[in-house]
């Protein structure tokens, strides 16, 4: 017990610590300034919007195949579903370089979206695009073992009420698995704020336009300005646990309004 | 995954164009990278793609990747056993605050995680001038590389283990002790074979995301090549320079790990769903 705790304030409670009071030296306004400096601004607000959109365009992807894999016995199922995880195994920094060069203007996708005249790599559509990749295994597994386990009872009651196939998905199945589908989204949505590695090689990285507020943070701390890295570390902390909160009040209320 | 149905729905007529959508989506996303990364190393042929592996930087970049997973990966699994341990098999008081700290790196971005140790251990840190007098190096050196992967790594053996030691509660350890039996014949004849295949499942994650963390570690390791460059950071020390078969090589050899990681946890899934947690239960 009491290594445990040790061990547990050296490795995660004195370094937050630091995280929290260093950019305190700046002073408010000083952290403020910092905050709402343009191109910080810029970047936080690229991070969160994208990781918002990527993470609901996850919720249908992520629906889809949980879907596919519990409902439908198919060659490959098995092979499929362990593939799903690979996102997760993949280091992020090998997924950064395949990716871009699949999207880069000269590369097999990237060509492609070309032609239509968009640029996907070194665009926020590129980073749009890695994000749907480390996210959509967090969807997929929340509402797995949920939809696997719907009560078989409630949708024959459904059946014998008359109800049709797609009313019965939308109705009685979609309401059961709304809360992990929530939580799957935000959990895909903080692992994308924070993500780093399979961004930022796809990103192009041109400040006001494609910097990610992580690498922002890697950058401030090359000109060892460290309250100021501190600055916009502890506001995306701080964001993202405001989401979360937010989030997980909204998952409570559906859970509850469920059981009713 | 066992093949039992509870459910009646399977919108039919559907069935095949939801099932080749999904695999569109899985080709186009999660596949092609994947292929992508040992087609751009074999790009050139064989013969540089041996040279980009037996490289000596490439080669001392392994073995620092494999010492900073040997530190890291069993701090953390004895950490794992020891706070699952006293969360599953005690009552005290701020328990779910534990386990919010327990869960906390998981939530933050890595490079705030590298970024932390800098702000304590940096030259500017709180601790840096000490170190500078005590001519210790930390940030820039193979110990910031492993405290920066260790609280990356930090909750992946104690997730796991947690549900499951809750599951089992304590009534077999405390009929042991009652037999006579001693705390420690008590952990390893009881508690450690019934979790060893969680465990191993929990020690698996971690491993292969303490070789394959980038984002933390570029923060500490100042990118010296040969010397603070582990193999993500490699690769992106060779993508920078236009080197891109040895980029896509060193990354093959990365990627061949995530393969065999998933491999080995799929079989796990499969062959013991019943000693993991109840959520890796397929």
């Amino acid at each position: 017990m009491g290594i445990t705790l040790a061990y547990l304030g050296a490795i995660v409670v004195l370094p937050l610590a630091a995280l929290a009071i260093r950019p305190w030296e700046l002073g408010l306004s000083g952290v403020w300034q910092e905050l709402t400096a343009p191109r910080v601004a810029a970047a936080l607000k690229l991070s969160f919007g994208l990781s918002a959109i990527a993470a609901l365009v996850n919720a249908p992807l992520g629906l889809l195949l949980a879907w596919t894999l519990t409902r439908y016995e198919f060659p490959g199922r098995r092979i499929l579903d362990a593939l799903v995880d690979l996102p997760f195994a993949l280091p992020t920094a090998v997924a950064g370089i395949a990716l871009t060069a699949i999207y880069a203007p000269n590369g097999p996708l990237g060509a492609v979206f070309a032609k239509f005249g968009l640029k996907t790599a070194y665009s926020p559509l590129g980073i749009f695009i890695a994000l749907i990749f480390i996210g959509l295994p967090f969807v997929v597994r929340a509402i797995q073992p949920v939809l696997q386990d719907v009560d078989a009872e409630v949708e024959e009651a459904a059946t014998t009420l008359g109800a049709n196939a797609l009313q019965r998905a939308v109705f009685v199945v979609l309401p059961a698995i709304a809360p992990s589908l929530i939580s799957g989204v935000s959990l895909a949505f903080a692992r994308a704020v924070g993500e780093y590695g399979s961004v930022v090689f796809i990103a192009g990285n041109m400040p006001m336009k494609t910097e990610i507020a992580p690498l922002l943070i890697v950058i401030k701390l090359e000109q060892y300005d460290y309250a100021g890295a501190a600055a916009v570390g502890l506001a995306m902390v701080a964001i993202s646990f405001g989401a979360l909160v937010v989030i997980n009040a909204v998952q409570i209320h559906l859970a509850g309004r469920g059981r009713r | 995954m066992s093949g039992q149905r509870t459910s009646s729905i399977r919108l039919p007529g559907l069935s095949i164009l939801l099932v080749l959508a999904s695999a569109l989506v899985m080709g186009m996303l999660v596949l092609l990278p994947l292929f992508e990364v040992f087609r751009g190393a074999f790009e050139k042929g064989i013969g540089p793609y041996l040279a980009a592996v037996r490289e000596p930087d490439a080669l001392s970049a392994i073995r620092l990747t494999l010492l900073v997973a040997a530190i890291a990966v069993p701090l953390n699994a004895a950490f794992g056993v020891a706070a699952a341990w006293c969360i599953a098999k005690f009552e005290f008081r701020g328990k779910s605050a534990l386990l919010t700290m327990i869960d906390l790196p998981f939530s933050m971005s890595p490079v705030v995680s590298g970024l932390v140790w800098v702000l304590l251990f940096g030259a500017q840190g709180w601790f840096g001038t000490w170190l500078i007098d005590h001519d210790v190096k930390i940030i820039f050196a193979t110990t910031g590389l492993v405290l920066a992967t260790i609280l990356v790594t930090f909750p992946f053996v104690a997730r796991e283990l947690i549900p499951l030691m809750q599951d089992q509660g304590a009534d077999e350890e405390s009929a042991a002790l009652t037999l006579g039996a001693s705390g420690f014949t008590t952990f390893f004849r009881i508690t450690l074979p019934n979790i060893r295949w969680a465990l191993l499942y929990g020690v698996l994650l971690c491993n292969a995301r303490a070789m394959g963390e980038f984002g933390a570690v570029s923060v500490v390791s100042g990118h010296i090549r040969g010397l603070t460059t582990t193999l993500p950071l490699h690769v992106e020390v060779l993508y920078n320079d236009y080197d891109f078969v040895g980029a896509f090589a060193t990354a093959s050899l990365l990627a061949s790990l995530g393969l065999i990681t998933l491999v080995l946890k799929t079989g796990l899934e499969w062959r013991h769903a019943g000693e993991l947690s109840a959520n890796r239960r397929h």
